[in-house]
C-alpha cells in the first residue's frame, strides 16, 4: 500500500516461494557467440524445459542456431583459457569460489585457471537470482555437469587426434594423456581450430563427493586479494567517462504525494539539473557534493496520507489478515487438545528488520542512444533488466545490467529502484549517471524483512509426546512454517496480510520468525512435561538427520555435561530449512542488576549434505550467526506516520565486535548426501537458542524478536 | 567558496578542484579514482570509509576535503609495497577474515592504526579499537584473529 511513491514495484518472487524459472530465450545469436568467444569448445546446460525441444541434438557446431533455454555455460579457449558464465551474482556468500572448485574438480584443471563471468545479462544466459540457497543444490551442479562433459569432449578430440579409444585416456591437470604410454597435449592444443559446442542434458556422470580432491577442500577466496588492496570494484566504484553523480528527492513519507516544488535556487547552481517526472524528483551534478547541495536546495511540500506506527503494528496485522489457506493438516486438532495431558497456547511478534547491507544500493547507468547499460549490485541481475524494460520500454537487447560483485545483500537486493532512478536521471542530462543511496534511504526506501504474528495452540501427551500441533503466522511468510516433530494432528496456516511497510526477502526469510515461535514453544512444552528441552526434542522427532543435529551441537556445547554458574543460562534451538539440518545451543548471562543480556557462546551445528569449502562454510555458519544476534536480541524497524523514526546506524543498532559471543561451528558433512545452500539455514536456531536461554537462566519467557532491544526488564 | 586544488596521498601529491567543504572520501574516490576506500554510511558509524591522516585513523566521509589538505593521508591502496602486502592486509587474506569485502578496507586501516599504537593487543583491546567497525556479513572472529596474525608477523619482521 505504500508502495505509491516508489517507480517501479514487483512483487518479491521469494515470498511465496515462487520455485518455476520462466521459459526463456537466449539471447545471444551463433554470430556474436563466434566474435565473442573466438573458436574452442563450448559446453552448454539445457534446462530441463529446453530438453523435449533439443532431444537428439546433443552436439551441434557454432554455425547452427544456439539452443534455448541455457542454464549457464562453460568455454575452452583456443588458448586454453577456461571461462564458466553464469547468471548468478557474488555477495559476499563465496559462490565465485565454490563454483569454481565445481568445475575444477570436473574439468580436471587448477583452480587458478578459470574464470567465472557472473550477472551480466549479456554474457550470461538468464537466471532467475541468487536467492532461496538455490546456487549449490541446482548451480553447482549444472556447472560440474557442464565441466564433466567438456572433459570428456576433449578426451575425445584427444582420441581422435591419436586414433586410440577414449578408454585408453585419462584427463589430468589440464593435459590428457594417454594411460600407457607417454602421449600428453594440453587442453589448449586440443580447443586450437575447433568450434565445437556440446549441450548437456541430465544424467552426466558425476564425481561422487567421496571423491573429490578439490570440491570439498578450503579452497581460498578466487580473488580475494582484490578485497586486501581495494582493487575490486564493487558496484558503488564504477566510474564512466564523463560520469555525473545524482541524488534523489524523497517524499517526506510513505505514499506521499507531491504538492509543490521550488527548485529555483537547486536551477541556480553551475553544472545542476534538477529532474522532475511526475512526483519523480531528482538532480544531477558535477560532484557528489554539490549533487548532495542541489538536492538540499529544493523545497518540495509532500501531501501525506494516514498510516499505522509501529505501536499498533501487531494489531494491524491480525485485524488485517486475508483468510489463511491451510498449508498443512492432519488428523484432528481437537482429539488431539482432547488426549492432551498438557496443553499451551501462545503467541509471539516479529520486528520489521532491515538487512542494512554495508554497501548500499548503487547504480550507474549510461545510455549510448537508446540502449541502456547499468552497473548494480543485485541478486537478480535479469529481475532489474525486466523492471528497465518495463520502466523504459526497451527490448531485451537495449538493455544490459552488470553486477559487480556485490557488497553484501542478505536477500535486500532483489530489486532495481536504484538502477531505474539513476537511468532515469542519465536519460534525463544524456550523461552516465551514478547513484549511490544515503543510509537514511537504504533505511527507509528499501523493503524490509516482514514483521509477523504468529499464533501457537499445542498439547503434549503424559508420555511426553506431542498431541496437537496448530500454528497461524500472519504476514511474516510460510518458509519453515511446517514444523519438523511428528504430530498426528496438525493445523499449520500462513495469513498474508496487506503489509503496512514495503517487505520483502531476508536471510532464511521467515524460517527465523517460524523456527523461533516453533522452538520457544517447544521449550515450554518440554517445561510442562517436565523434560530435558534436548529430550524432549530428540524423543519427537523422526529425523535422523536432524536428531544428529541436535545431538552434535548438544555434545560439543556441553549441554549435558557442562551447568550453567548462577545467572547463566543455555538453550537450544533447531530445524530444517531449504535442505540443511541445523541446531544451535547457547549460554547467556543476565546481570540482574540491569537487565543486560549477554551472549556468552554459541555452537551451531549444521548438515547440509556434502560440504563444498569446509572453511567457506565455517564463515557462512558464524556470519549468519553474528547477522543472527541482532534480529534475535536488538533489531527493530520503529515507524509512525508514513517515516521511519529510527534510520541511522546511531539509531538502529546492529551486531558490532563488543556483542560477539564465541562461536563454535560444528560442520556434518554428509558425502552421501547432495550438497545444500548454506548462507541461510544456519541463522535458524540462534534466536530460540537465546531466547530459550534467557527462560532457562531467568524463568522469564519472551515471545517478541528482538528479545531484549532494551534490556530484560524486571 | 573557497577551492581546494591538492590532497597529499599515499606519498603523491594530487591536484584536485573540490569545494573545501567537499567530503575527503567523494575527493578520493571521484576525483583521485582511490575507490578502494569506502561510504558505508556518512554518519561517522561504520567506518567503512577510514583512511589514515598522518598515521590517525579518521571518517573521510565526515571530513572536508579542507581539512585534510595540509595532513599526509593514507588509503589502502597505500598499504602494499612494490606489490607486496602489508602484514594486515596478508593476515586478512590468510585468515579469511572476510566475505563480502566492502568493509574490509576499513577494518585494515582502522586496524593498522591499532598496530602502530600498540603492537601486541590482547583480544579485549582489539574488540574496543574496533568496536566503530561494522561488517555485516559477522566476520568480526576472524578479523581478530587476523589482526593477531598481523601483530604476530610484524613483530617477527
Amino acid at each position: 500500500m505504500n508502495k505509491g511513491s516508489i517507480p517501479v514495484t514487483v512483487i518479491e518472487p521469494e515470498r511465496y516461494e515462487l520455485r518455476e524459472s520462466p521459459f526463456y530465450h537466449f539471447e545471444i545469436d551463433r554470430r556474436d557467440f563466434i566474435k565473442l568467444m573466438g573458436g574452442g569448445v563450448a559446453v552448454f546446460l539445457l534446462l530441463p524445459k529446453a530438453l523435449a525441444q533439443e532431444s537428439g541434438r546433443r552436439g551441434f557446431g557454432f554455425n547452427e542456431p544456439l539452443p534455448q533455454n541455457i542454464g549457464a555455460w562453460l568455454h575452452i579457449g583456443e588458448d586454453g583459457a577456461v571461462t564458466v558464465y553464469t547468471g548468478k551474482a557474488e555477495m559476499g556468500q563465496n559462490i565465485r569460489t565454490s563454483l569454481t572448485q565445481a568445475v575444477a574438480e570436473e574439468l580436471h584443471v587448477k583452480v587458478g585457471a578459470i574464470q567465472l563471468v557472473m550477472g551480466d545479462t549479456q554474457l550470461t544466459p538468464f537466471d532467475m537470482g541468487t536467492f532461496g540457497s538455490r546456487t549449490t543444490p541446482t548451480m553447482n551442479k549444472q556447472l560440474r555437469r557442464v565441466a564433466a562433459v567438456a572433459r570428456n569432449v576433449l578426451v575425445e578430440l584427444a582420441a581422435k587426434r591419436w586414433n586410440v579409444s577414449s578408454a585408453d585416456l585419462v584427463a589430468v591437470n589440464g593435459v590428457v594423456r594417454e594411460r600407457n604410454g607417454s602421449r600428453t597435449v594440453d587442453y589448449a592444443e586440443l580447443a586450437q581450430g575447433q568450434t565445437l559446442a556440446r549441450a548437456v542434458v541430465e544424467n552426466e556422470p558425476l564425481t561422487p563427493a567421496s571423491e573429490w580432491t578439490v570440491a570439498g577442500t578450503s579452497v581460498p577466496k578466487v580473488n580475494g586479494r582484490a578485497f586486501m588492496t581495494g582493487e575490486h570494484l564493487f558496484p558503488s566504484d564504477i566510474r564512466r567517462p564523463g560520469m555525473m553523480f545524482g541524488k534523489i528527492v524523497r517524499p517526506a513519507s510513505y505514499g506521499a504525494t507531491l504538492t509543490s516544488l521550488d527548485d529555483r535556487k537547486a536551477r541556480a547552481m553551475p553544472g545542476v539539473t534538477v529532474v522532475r517526472e511526475g512526483d519523480f524528483v531528482g538532480v544531477v551534478a558535477p560532484s557528489e557534493f554539490e549533487a548532495a547541495r542541489a538536492a538540499a536546495a529544493i523545497r518540495a511540500e509532500w501531501k501525506s496520507i494516514p498510516q499505522p506506527s509501529n505501536a499498533e503494528l501487531f494489531d494491524y496485522l491480525k485485524s488485517h489478515a486475508e483468510q489463511g489457506r491451510a498449508d498443512y493438516e492432519a488428523g484432528s486438532m481437537k482429539e488431539g487438545l482432547a488426549s492432551a495431558a498438557h496443553r499451551l497456547s501462545a503467541t509471539y511478534t516479529i520486528a520489521y528488520i532491515q538487512h542494512a547491507p554495508l554497501e548500499p544500493r548503487a547504480a550507474v547507468a549510461e545510455w549510448q542512444n537508446d540502449k541502456l547499460t547499468v552497473w548494480t549490485g543485485s541478486q537478480r541481475p535479469f529481475g532489474v533488466q525486466e523492471e528497465l524494460e518495463q520502466a523504459f520500454h526497451l527490448t531485451k537487447d537495449n538493455c544490459r545490467v552488470i553486477v559487480p560483485d556485490t557488497g553484501g545483500a542478505y536477500g535486500g537486493k532483489h530489486t532495481g529502484e536504484c538502477a531505474i532512478e539513476a537511468a532515469r536521471l542519465a536519460r534525463a542530462v544524456g550523461r552516465p549517471v551514478k547513484l549511490v543511496w544515503t543510509r537514511e534511504e537504504e533505511f527507509t526506501w528499501a523493503y524490509f524483512r516482514p514483521a509477523g504474528v504468529i499464533e501457537i495452540n499445542s498439547g503434549v501427551g503424559a508420555d511426553g509426546l506431542l498431541t496437537a500441533w496448530e500454528f497461524h503466522n500472519y504476514n511474516s511468510g510460510a518458509a519453515a512454517i511446517r514444523t519438523p516433530y511428528d504430530v498426528p494432528n496438525q493445523l499449520i496456516q500462513f495469513h498474508p496480510v496487506n503489509s503496512p511497510l514495503r517487505q520483502g526477502s531476508y536471510r532464511a526469510l521467515a524460517a527465523t520468525a517460524n523456527h523461533f515461535a516453533r522452538e520457544s514453544h517447544m521449550d515450554d512444552l518440554a517445561h510442562l512435561a517436565s523434560m530435558d528441552p534436548l529430550d524432549f526434542r530428540l524423543k519427537n522427532l523422526k529425523s535422523e538427520r536432524l536428531k544428529f543435529a541436535f545431538t552434535a551441537a548438544a555434545t560439543a556445547f556441553g549441554w549435558k555435561t557442562r551447568k550453567p554458574p548462577k545467572g547463566h543460562g543455555f538453550g537450544i534451538g533447531g530445524g530444517f530449512e531449504k535442505g540443511g539440518y541445523v541446531a544451535t545451543c547457547a549460554e547467556v548471562a543476565v546481570d540482574p542488576s540491569n537487565g543486560n543480556v549477554h551472549v556468552l557462546r554459541v555452537t551451531t551445528a549444521f548438515d547440509c549434505g556434502a560440504v563444498v569449502n569446509p572453511d567457506g562454510l565455517r564463515n557462512q555458519i558464524v556470519g549468519a550467526n553474528i547477522m543472527g544476534l541482532g534480529g534475535a536480541l536488538f533489531e527493530a524497524i520503529e515507524f509512525s506516520n508514513g517515516r521511519i523514526t529510527n534510520g541511522t546506524f546511531a539509531q538502529y543498532r546492529v551486531p558490532r565486535f563488543s556483542d560477539v559471543p564465541e562461536i563454535q561451528p560444528v560442520l556434518i558433512d554428509r558425502k552421501d548426501q547432495p550438497s545444500a545452500g548454506a548462507g541461510e539455514t544456519p541463522i535458524c536456531g540462534l534466536a530460540p537458542a537465546i531466547g530459550n536461554a534467557i527462560f532457562n537462566a531467568t524463568g522469564k519467557r519472551i515471545r517478541s524478536m528482538p528479545l531484549v532491544p532494551h534490556g530484560l526488564k524486571a | 567558496m573557497a577551492r581546494i586544488t591538492g590532497i597529499h596521498v599515499n606519498g603523491k601529491h594530487h591536484a584536485i578542484d573540490a569545494d573545501a567543504e567537499a567530503s575527503l572520501l567523494s575527493v578520493l574516490r571521484d576525483q583521485i579514482g582511490l575507490t578502494g576506500t569506502k561510504f558505508g554510511c556518512g554518519e561517522g558509524q561504520c567506518r567503512a570509509c577510514t583512511v589514515l591522516a598522518e598515521g590517525k585513523p579518521i571518517h573521510s566521509c565526515l571530513t572536508s576535503v579542507g581539512e585534510a589538505a595540509d595532513k599526509q593521508i593514507t588509503t589502502i591502496e597505500g598499504l602494499a609495497k612494490d606489490g607486496k602486502l602489508h602484514p594486515v592486509q596478508q593476515a586478512f587474506l590468510d585468515a579469511e577474515a572476510f566475505q563480502c569485502g566492502y568493509c574490509t578496507s576499513g577494518m585494515i586501516m582502522t586496524a593498522v592504526a591499532l598496530l602502530d599504537r600498540n603492537p601486541d593487543p590482547d583480544e579485549k583491546t582489539i574488540r574496543q579499537f574496533m568496536q566503530g567497525n561494522i561488517c555485516r556479513c559477522g566476520t568480526y572472529p576472524r578479523i581478530i584473529d587476523a589482526i593477531r596474525r598481523a601483530a604476530a608477523a610484524m613483530k617477527k619482521s
